[in-house]
């Protein structure tokens, strides 16, 4: 064995890796060779130096929370909608027609969840290889003027870096079955993509939040707008940009 | 979406948590020497066990350690990559490519080996080892501080066992260098 060979398999021999046979060699070759026993001892040195346990991190607790909370663990939300279909089945003309409003909730609601599949799957889809932006650009100027003809209505674009979301550009996106415009801001590492589309229930609905395979989504409507905002930064940090977007929105529209 | 399933579904969530939250101070660990920056590695480690729990139905063990390492270096190289330089340029290295390396570390031979080390603080340690070059100052985390085999290391890194070897051999060269360097500035006694 030369003093080549030795030099990388005295790690091996040193960290148990290296089979009787191998080592025995190595080993014999240390015997012989002065500067390759002096090297093994000083490996031997450096690792002793360095034990592990002092040398791990501790996850802060918040992301152990927040990976926590990201996993389903509710009741499988199955049940109920099988409960309301029992009590459809259960006769009486009162509890039929309480049962028929209750079917009509949850029809909202499986279409309130489709759209939110939607808007959630076009933000992970949008995370994916170059898929970002169609238009690449801060200058909210140049991404408001890219939508027309693309998509029906014309999105409010403001530019929120002042306030710590960087703006991005602009995309084109499908939910729902419609091509709807897709404002992407930065904040940190984080991407927030802000779908608009045109507010099918044309009514001034509050924010509502739903958290959805670890990603947060924001809905509201306004000045007959629908909007999403999606992103993986926490509830505080999105409610934060949603009252950002909006006031930026209020003076531009004001002044 | 809809509720088929559900029973399923969390199921597999009960699994995947008691399999691989047991392991989040490790993947932390190697988040934070992988990235350099707490919340970067923060970030970069819930991505991980997200992407760890969808794919959950393709992990076909038996140790899910180096599996969600493996995930969490395809998140770091992706998204973090940007922001901390290149994670490294090595990919296509081969065992060939190592004979191109060799004369780099068999130059500092001139022999700090028969010197003594002294014993550092946990905080010193951690810094020499973040200031190694990639891919050196993973294979030594993988190694020293999350204990893997090389086996194990070869799986993660997606190269073979003897590049592994090697990289290791130069990344414990190249940190002896550094702390024999950082203690004569400290001005300790040799």
């Amino acid at each position: 064995m030369t003093c080549n060979e030795t030099d990388i398999l005295l790690h091996a021999l040193l960290d148990g890796e290296l089979d009787a046979g191998h080592a025995r060699e190595v080993e014999s070759h240390m015997e012989s060779c002065p500067s390759c026993a002096a090297q093994l001892r000083a490996y031997g040195e450096l690792q002793r130096a360095m034990p592990a346990a002092p040398l791990r991190y501790t996850a802060p607790a918040g992301l152990r929370r927040r990976i926590e909370s990201a996993l389903p663990s509710a009741p499988p939300r199955a049940s109920s909608r099988r409960s309301v279909l029992k009590g459809f089945a259960m006769g009486t003309a009162l509890s039929a027609a309480m049962a028929a409003t209750l079917v009509i909730a949850v029809i909202r609601t499986d279409q309130d969840q489709r759209v939110l599949g939607d808007v959630l799957s076009a933000h992970v889809r949008s995370l994916q290889g170059d898929h970002l932006t169609d238009v690449r650009t801060s200058d909210q100027h140049t991404v408001k003027p890219w939508f027309n003809g693309k998509v029906d209505v014309a999105p409010p674009v403001v530019d929120l870096t002042a306030q710590g979301f960087t703006l991005l550009g602009g995309r084109l996106d499908y939910i729902d079955g419609k091509a709807v415009a897709s404002i992407v801001y930065r904040r940190r590492t984080h991407v927030i993509n802000l779908f608009v589309a045109q507010d099918a229930a044309s009514a001034h609905r509050g924010a509502k939040l739903d958290a959805m395979q670890g990603f947060n989504i924001r809905r509201w409507s306004a000045q007959g707008l629908e909007f999403f905002a999606v992103s993986d930064v926490n509830a505080e940090e999105l409610q934060e940009f949603v009252e950002k977007f909006e006031a930026a929105l209020h003076s531009a529209s004001g002044t | 979406m809809t509720g088929n399933g559900s029973g399923g579904r969390h199921d597999k969530a009960r699994r995947f948590r008691d399999a691989a939250l047991p392991h989040l101070d490790d993947v932390y660990t190697l988040a934070r020497y992988l990235l350099r920056d707490a919340s970067d590695a923060e970030d970069a480690v819930q991505e991980c066990y997200l992407r760890a729990l969808r794919h959950f139905d393709t992990f076909r063990g038996p140790a899910i350690k180096p599996w969600l390492f493996a995930i969490l270096r395809n998140v770091c190289r992706g998204e973090f990559a940007r922001r901390s330089g290149p994670l490294h340029t090595m990919d296509s290295e081969t065992d060939e490519d190592e004979e191109a390396v060799r004369p780099l570390w068999q130059e500092p031979q001139v022999s700090p080996e028969t010197e003594m080390l002294h014993q550092r603080d946990a905080k010193t340690v951690r810094r020499l080892v973040a200031e190694l070059p990639e891919p050196f100052r993973e294979a030594i985390v993988l190694r020293e501080i999350n204990e893997l085999s090389y086996r194990e290391i070869a799986d993660v890194v997606g190269a073979p066992v003897g590049t592994v070897m090697s990289r290791l051999a130069r990344a414990r060269c190249m940190l002896r260098k550094a702390w024999i360097a950082d203690e004569a500035e400290q001005g300790l006694p040799t």
